[in-house]
């Protein structure tokens, strides 16, 4: 995709907004807001924007009502959360619900660009703390694995995720695992379909504290 | 006993047998509280007059309200708060026994029919009147945001259940020795008639007093939690906002002024609990980078997967994690540092990472002495390894491994 993605941006926070749109500049091609749930549901399917930004914590459902409703009728729109929450279990269920990926408030303008250009592209978006959360969810030997191909991450898969969780770019990584960019974006995809697939009893009701082995 | 600066007679709390009085009393004159009960207990026998006294005092007199921290300790009787002493208890009854005895023995007799079922019975009272001052006590326990120290609910049913059984076995009986079965029937009958009728006619009132307490209840508790989100907002947000406004020339204070609040709000809001994560890795490794974000004014992202309680061994880990952080802080050139805790199994690893300036490691000095001794040589020393990945423009990553001691 060589011209700009198109970008709605959900937030209840006025000033979050305005500042989003201010610091993404003319990277993308903003084409709407909006502060609530229902608003943002009928002006996202109207405008059908490449990406939807979302904050994860909004009244009446959060980012996580707009995804399933968009969803239903749009499976083509896809989503990047954003947030200050630090909850793990709130941020995995916004995944679960669709996303694709996950990035903090606190993120640069360029970094945030580059992240909703990669899901523009059909990439996921593995900021250090979903990495770990992600290796959190999949670590308890506990649970039971009933499907391998969704309840177990790969060697390589854990390895490109602690990378992240370092605070390794994709770049980064490839040069260091000596594999392609390409190939890291595809251990990260898979990565966020098993953790919307799996029915591991970690990620549907997560543990809230830590594990203490 | 102490003297209390607060002259103000209350029944004691803390030093009692049945309501406190003796106790309190005995606070209050600067007297020991033998004395008083034993004056009080020979009272009891010339016409009742002790007890008669002891009732109006039990009316009349308050609790002493807190009796967390406003009640002046107990001095010279420690270990002695709230539990009466149950060998005085058991002393006090023998007492009672001895003298009912004797009284019987001396012919100062009214009878078995009517003495034993009034004994009952006034037992069966003081069990419910003193279940009702503790609930008391701990109303003003709980208003105090003192944590819920009522008792059990069951407690409180049985000892209500036994009181209340206790005294009709009194009233009927003594009904049926005065008066014989038939008129005790027949009274039993009216007494519960009239009961009924009084519930049927003041049900509703009373079903509307209670909820109108417990609404009152809710609505206190809603407005303390308001009051104290409002207090902690203006001690933490308002403040640093405002001191923010000040130092807006300052962009490095105020990223830190910023960051340190975010760190304290969120620790408030979530609940990050500081008490019972104390000993763990992954909160040690979060103090000692939010103690460096403070120093150098560098965010510092923790991110850990799994967790371990705290040794001599992780210990060391975690300070030569503040000290690579240090180090990424003062020299890289950046405004953020990452760092990534994994505890897998045995094997705990600690990456403290930044993109900055970094350094060619075969070229340092050896008397640079934060890498080599207080990271490596820490390391070292207590079995575990450290690799320090760096060269000029790549930045720098410090890599801390250490096999954990058997849990």
């Amino acid at each position: 995709m060589t011209e700009k993605p198109s970008v709605f941006i959900v937030d209840d926070h006025h000033l979050f907004r305005s500042g989003v749109r201010a610091e993404l500049g003319d990277s993308v091609e903003v084409v709407g807001d909006a502060d609530e749930v229902a608003a943002a549901v009928e002006l996202i399917t109207e405008r059908k924007p490449d990406v939807v930004l979302v904050d994860v914590h909004m009244p009446d459902g959060g980012g996580r009502a707009v995804i399933e409703a968009v969803s239903a009728s749009d499976p083509g729109i896809r989503f990047l959360a954003i947030s200050v929450s630090d909850a793990a279990e709130d941020v995995i269920s916004v995944i679960r619900a669709g996303a694709r990926g996950y990035v903090t408030k606190t993120i640069s303008g360029p970094e945030l660009a580059d992240a909703i250009r990669r899901v523009a592209e059909g990439d996921a978006v593995f900021s250090p703390r979903l990495a770990g959360f992600v290796l959190d969810a999949f670590a308890g030997a506990d649970a039971p694995v009933v499907d391998p191909d969704l309840d177990q991450l790969t060697n390589r898969e854990r390895e490109v995720l602690r990378l992240i969780a370092r605070g390794y770019a994709y770049k980064e990584i490839a040069r260091r695992l000596e594999i392609s960019v390409k190939t890291v974006e595809t251990h990260v995809s898979a990565v966020l379909r098993k953790l919307q697939l799996s029915s591991r009893h970690e990620l549907t009701r997560w543990a809230a504290d830590r594990r203490l082995t | 006993m102490a003297r209390t600066d607060q002259r103000r007679l209350y029944r004691s709390a803390d030093d009692r047998i049945v309501a406190g009085v003796c106790g309190g009393l005995a606070e209050h004159l600067d007297i020991d509280v033998r004395a008083i009960r034993v004056a009080f207990a020979v009272l009891a026998f010339v016409g009742g007059t002790g007890l008669i006294l002891y009732a109006a005092f039990w009316a009349i007199v308050p609790q002493r309200p807190d009796v967390g921290e406003a009640a002046p300790p107990p001095t010279g009787r420690s270990g002695r708060r709230r539990r009466p002493d149950r060998g005085d208890l058991i002393a006090l009854c023998l007492l009672a026994a001895g003298v009912v005895l004797l009284v019987r023995q001396l012919g100062l007799w009214l009878g078995d029919a009517f003495v034993w079922p009034l004994l009952a019975a006034a037992v069966g009272v003081a069990i419910i009147w003193r279940q009702a001052d503790e609930s008391q006590r701990a109303r003003w326990a709980a208003s105090a945001r003192a944590p819920l120290t009522e008792r059990p609910a069951r407690v409180v049913a049985v000892r209500l259940a036994a009181g209340v059984v206790l005294v009709g076995i009194g009233i009927v009986w003594l009904l049926v020795s005065q008066d014989g079965l038939r008129a005790a029937t027949r009274g039993l009958l009216a007494v519960l008639a009239a009961v009924v009728g009084l519930a049927l006619i003041t049900g509703p009132w009373w079903w509307r007093l209670a909820r109108d307490l417990a609404d009152e209840r809710r609505a206190r508790v809603r407005a303390q939690e308001r009051a104290e989100l409002a207090a902690h907002l203006h001690d933490s947000v308002l403040q640093t906002l405002a001191l923010i406004q000040a130092k807006a020339n300052q962009p490095r204070q105020v990223q830190r002024l910023a960051r340190a609040q975010e760190r304290e709000l969120r620790t408030w809001l979530f609940g990050r609990p500081q008490q019972d994560g104390d000993g763990t890795l992954a909160r040690a490794v979060e103090a000692a980078a939010a103690e460096v974000e403070d120093l150098h004014a560098t965010s510092i992202d923790v991110v850990a997967v799994g967790d371990a309680r705290l040794d001599d061994r992780l210990a060391a880990v975690v300070a030569a994690a503040r000290e690579a952080m240090v180090n990424a802080a003062k020299f890289a050139g950046v405004e953020r540092v990452q760092v990534f805790v994994e505890v897998e199994g045995e094997r705990v690893t600690v990456f403290v990472r930044d993109r900055g300036v970094g350094f060619d490691p075969a070229s340092v000095d050896a008397d640079r002495r934060g890498v080599s001794e207080s990271i490596v040589g820490r390391m070292t020393r207590h079995g575990g390894v450290a690799v320090v990945r760096s060269s000029p423009g790549q930045g720098t990553e410090v890599e801390l491994t250490m096999t954990r001691t058997a849990p």
